[in-house]
């Protein structure tokens, strides 16, 4: 792991009129680092996933992030068009429901190979065989490529999205609880993909979810949100083995044992 | 080189917020040191605290007060304050650790998760399956099992993948909890001669283990845990 960090937040805030979306977030994030913000519904955690993302502009505080140049460059004193260019090339973000991440009405491959052409690839050939690979690597049949994800199952999609997300590369993915929605069997086989492929890329991600068996097996790091604040940090098997925070103790000790 | 693990004056307590805050103490004064090459092995029955400390040491367990130094990158850390990333460093170069029950992730292979402590450490695909496996023999699994996710092994073969894991890598410092509780005999040797070969290499390691023959076999000393014990109530 590199001793420059990827992503510095300071005193981020969002409020919604006289509401708090999230308040007084602070946190660095290192390359090939997994950062898990958990926390019930309505605690804050995507509206801080969407500030840090540039989907929500915060009221207050900064995000700044570590081109490939080097440089730290504050997200929201860019310009709109330098910060779509770095969501489509050297970011990811994986959408809960993956119609919102993907276009229904094209065919798997176009909607990696769109990717692509994003980033300036224009040799069809070579976008295909990409393409493929990573539909093989997501564990998509290479002989759907041509179908459109409309006729995929849920977990197909969510895995297809996933493909359409880390084909550029990207140094940093973003995933709003992954896994949700999906049944149990397909939700182990998409973890144990994402884990494998995290860790071979090297990505740092921030992932957001309720689920702490997820948080559990996906993160190095873990942030308990509730009502808009930070309560609880540390090492991911830390904060779940050894929670401090009254909240994170009332979540730890409701999950239900198998 | 410095002493690979000084616990200083560490205490450790348990509020339980769910239920009025009560206050539970597990163990204060805790203080000792291991030097390279030697196995410690914690004493005490059941309840005294032993997991407890082996858990501090490892970070999974906050500390209330004291200190826990490891040398880390040529300066002394410590683990009882270091941040999440510092201790993810010192969990890969420095301090193994063999739990009780292995932890099953869906889907990998028993291979391959002896494997991943040196190939996190940038250890060769190859290489890091070649010593799993020779590691995975020297334990008696059955090769046809490498291949398969040990999520349904029986308690001994998964502590047998627990203790390959926590033997690959060469860490200066390596944490035992049990590690021979559900092996049989001719196993229980095995990890007797492995625990042996690490102390020639000068690992220093910390340990508890409840059969009274490994205990004779391995310890260079007891830790008497009780004597770090705090009475019920009356947490210092």
């Amino acid at each position: 792991m590199s001793d420059i960090p990827l992503l510095k937040v300071k005193a981020l805030s969002k409020f919604y009129g006289s509401r708090i979306g999230c308040q007084n977030v602070a946190f660095e994030l290192w390359p090939g680092e997994v950062l898990a913000v958990v926390g019930e519904s309505g605690s804050g955690k995507t509206t801080l996933l969407d500030c840090l993302a540039t989907r929500l502009a915060p009221s207050t505080g900064s995000v700044e992030y570590r081109m490939r140049d080097g440089q730290f460059r504050d997200l929201y004193r860019m310009s709109e068009a330098e910060r779509r260019f770095l969501m489509r090339t050297d970011w990811g973000f994986v959408h809960q429901n993956p119609a919102d991440g993907l276009r229904m009405t094209v065919s798997a491959g176009a909607n990696v190979g769109e990717r692509l052409m994003a980033v300036g690839d224009r040799h069809y050939g070579k976008i295909r065989a990409t393409a493929t690979d990573w539909l093989g690597r997501v564990e998509i049949a290479t002989d759907r490529i041509d179908d459109q994800p409309r006729a995929f199952s849920g977990g197909m999609r969510q895995r297809l999205q996933i493909a359409r997300n880390l084909v550029t590369n990207p140094r940093l993915v973003f995933m709003d609880e992954p896994t949700g929605g999906l049944d149990v069997s397909v939700q182990a086989r998409l973890l144990d993909l994402l884990r494998g492929l995290v860790s071979d890329l090297g990505l740092a991600a921030i992932v957001v979810t309720h689920d702490l068996a997820v948080a559990r097996l996906l993160s190095h790091r873990m942030m308990v949100m509730k009502d808009g604040h930070i309560v609880e940090t540390g090492l991911t098997d830390r904060v779940l083995d050894d929670p401090q925070a009254p909240y994170t103790q009332l979540l730890v000790s409701s999950i239900l044992q198998v | 080189m410095p002493t690979p693990l000084v616990v200083s004056d560490v205490a450790k307590s348990f509020t339980m917020h769910l239920r009025d805050g009560i206050r539970l103490p597990v163990v204060a004064n805790v203080s000792f040191s291991i030097k390279a090459g030697e196995c410690a092995v914690l004493g005490g029955p059941s309840g005294a605290g032993k997991s407890s400390i082996l858990k501090m040491v490892y970070g999974n367990y906050a500390v209330d007060r004291g200190q826990i130094i490891v040398p880390y990158r040529d300066r002394l850390v410590d683990v009882a304050a270091a941040d999440p990333r510092t201790m993810l460093g010192i969990r890969r170069d420095m301090i193994g650790y063999v739990s009780q029950f292995l932890r099953t992730v869906p889907r990998v292979s028993a291979l391959d998760v002896v494997a991943e402590p040196l190939i996190a450490r940038g250890v060769d695909r190859t290489d890091a399956r070649d010593k799993a496996g020779s590691l995975l023999a020297g334990l008696n699994l059955p090769e046809r099992l490498w291949s398969l996710p040990p999520a349904t092994f029986s308690g001994g073969e998964q502590q047998r993948v627990n203790i390959a894991r926590g033997f690959i890598t060469d860490h200066p410092i390596l944490l035992l909890d049990e590690p021979t509780a559900s092996l049989d005999a001719k196993n229980r040797d095995v990890v007797v001669s492995m625990i042996q070969q690490k102390k020639d290499t000068g690992v220093a390691m910390l340990g508890i283990f409840h059969d009274q023959d490994v205990r004779e076999a391995v310890a260079d000393r007891i830790i008497d845990v009780t004597a770090f014990c705090v009475p019920n109530g009356v947490a210092a």
